[in-house]
């Protein structure tokens, strides 16, 4: 089986166009680097060609999507969602256009390309327009089930991809759960709130944790927006300390979000794992999580401050 | 469906008391874009009284030819039109524009006011959705035919000359754009803000068929758009010399009243030239 993001987004889209001639497909001249190949071939009348030109490209799918198509993009991150945010604001999500946005290489995981690539703020900026759905995928399994899901459904989507390589999480998927979050990991001690490619090594820092005898809840947020608050209070309070953990700035994430949440119902000791305030570089996706703190070390150190600052030990 | 034909006389009769609305509507709101909305009025009302297929009956027919007003500031000329012709009342426009909880946006939200077909305001953006609707119709063979108005400070924006590039490589024929080269932009004159040099040449080098008309000749408007839409293999663009201001003799070339509310005095005065 395949454990590429990009030939999850191909398989994915090729059994959307199946089911459904509506949906168009548009990409800024990375539908080669995408390895969309199987899919023009098969929907040739399915995709549209844009060019290096993503501001019109998000203008076209405003005006496809208002004559009855269902335009899905497909791009990098940083040019999908953050080159052309003023037309996905103004014409995408303001009128609440069926337009679906389908980002690949996000966050430090983009490695060697550096940091002009890697979209460390997506999450931030999308989860800010109003009835725009916000997801990540962790693995193939996921990207499958979330494209054909987000397809499925009317209204603007934006899902966050990794690059390439895609740690396998999940067996397979039969539906998505209405709730936006899959638990993963049962445990008392403390709560893990992670999304996308950081999922495999935080459930890599909980089989850790619990070799030292603390046991870690894993909850996968898939959908950051909407966010299902009542499990994220409800495992706040049962453990009573919380760590988030994202390939994203900490601030307006995953975490920031979940932070948003807690503080007014649920005040508790959270630890943030992700980017801090700086940009990226250059560098193999190891190499990068290792210097900017996003291992499964990392994760198990903030577990640890997050017990220790729990009120009442 | 499209109108039945309306004679020359009463176009400028309707393109007379269309713009009596558009100075109404901006005094009483106390806030608008005068300058432009009268420029762009007699290409409007060349478009919309004859000319584009649309039923206020039927806001939503699917069939429908549509028309995006990219240059969205403009937006109460448009208004004044749709209420015309019954997609709504004058009195309801006239009581909501700009106002509080009302369908009658500073800029169009196709969301809230019957007769508009794409939300617009940020400049640029708009002829991107026309050129989106316009593949939509090509390749679902749906026939409708797409219209779009932008302004000549509008081009300034890179999306429009992407847009101008996706149009012609896609080769949307069934798309018409107008110019509305009134010469003049929120800061001045355009050859002093950003002097887009020929602008018939840059549209023609983009692949474009290109039309030199006069902004004010209704029936030369009226006949460049049937003769655009009826040209095979390219998208179709009207260079439409325009004044802004135009029909209040105070108000033409006068970058004051781009943005400007007129005085009680200058809303007197401009309603007499009007009348």
């Amino acid at each position: 089986m395949s454990s590429s993001f990009r030939d999850a987004v191909c398989d994915a889209l090729i059994a959307s166009a199946s089911d459904n001639p509506s949906v168009m497909v548009l990409s800024p001249d990375v539908a080669r680097a995408l390895r969309l190949e199987r899919f023009l071939e098969r929907f040739p009348n399915q995709y549209v060609s844009v060019g290096i030109s993503e501001a019109n490209m998000v203008g076209s799918a405003a005006g496809l999507a208002s004559v009855g198509y269902t335009p899905v993009i497909v791009g990098f991150s940083m040019f999908v969602a953050e080159k052309p945010f003023e037309q996905i604001r103004n014409v995408v999500a303001y009128p609440n256009l069926n337009v679906k946005i389908i980002a690949t290489h996000s966050g430090l995981c983009v490695g060697q390309d550096g940091a002009t690539h890697q979209a460390t703020e997506d999450i931030a900026v999308m989860r800010m327009l109003p009835g725009f759905r916000v997801l990540a995928a962790c693995d193939v399994p996921q990207t499958k089930a979330l494209v054909s899901d987000m397809v499925r459904r009317t209204g603007p989507a934006y899902l966050r991809l990794g690059r390439d390589k895609a740690i396998p999480v999940y067996s397979e998927i039969g539906s998505v759960s209405e709730r936006g979050a899959d638990v993963l990991r049962d445990g008392d001690d403390v709560a893990v709130f992670t999304t996308g490619t950081m999922v495999p090594y935080v459930l890599e820092a909980s089989a850790a944790l619990e070799r030292e005898g603390i046991h870690a809840s894993v909850v996968n947020v898939f959908s950051i927006k909407p966010m299902d608050e009542d499990i994220v209070v409800s495992f706040a309070r049962r453990c009573r300390c919380v760590v988030t953990a994202e390939d994203h700035f900490i601030a307006g994430g995953l975490g920031g979000a979940i932070c948003e949440v807690l503080c007014a119902r649920c005040p508790s000791p959270v630890e943030r794992v992700g980017v801090r305030d700086t940009f990226g570089e250059s560098g193999s996706q190891d190499d990068l999580y290792i210097k900017y703190g996003l291992t499964p070390s990392d994760v198990r150190d903030a577990a640890h401050r997050a017990i220790s600052r729990r009120v009442g030990g | 469906m499209r109108d039945a034909p309306v004679s020359l006389r009463d176009l400028e009769r309707k393109a007379r008391y269309l713009r009596r609305w558009v100075v109404e509507l901006i005094y009483a709101a106390k806030s608008g874009h005068l300058g432009g909305s009268l420029s762009i009025m007699d290409m409007l009302a060349a478009l919309y009284y004859g000319v584009i297929r649309v039923d206020p009956a039927r806001p939503d027919w699917p069939g429908r030819d549509r028309f995006v007003l990219s240059k969205g500031h403009t937006a109460p000329a448009l208004y004044a039109v749709l209420a015309d012709k019954g997609f709504f009342s004058k009195e309801d426009l006239f009581d909501g524009y700009r106002r509080i909880n009302s369908i009658f946006q500073g800029h169009p939200d196709f969301k809230k006011t019957p007769g508009l077909d794409m939300s617009a305001g940020s400049l640029g953006v708009g002829l991107s959705a026309a050129c989106g609707m316009a593949l939509g119709a090509a390749r679902s063979g749906a026939g409708f035919l797409v219209y779009s108005i932008v302004g000549d400070g509008e081009t300034n924006e890179g999306e429009i000359w992407e847009a101008a590039m996706f149009a012609a490589h896609h080769r949307l024929d069934n798309l018409t754009v107008m110019i509305d080269m009134n010469g003049m932009q929120n800061d001045g004159p355009t050859r002093d803000v950003m002097d887009m040099g020929d602008m018939s040449e840059k549209w023609r080098s983009f692949g474009w068929s290109v039309r030199d008309v006069d902004g004010h000749s209704l029936a030369d408007i009226q006949a460049a758009l049937r003769d655009a839409s009826a040209s095979r293999g390219r998208p179709g663009v009207l260079i439409c010399r325009t004044i802004k201001g135009k029909g209040v003799s105070f108000m033409e070339n006068n970058i004051h009243f781009h943005g400007a509310v007129p005085t009680r005095q200058e809303y007197e005065a401009a309603m007499r030239e009007l009348s």
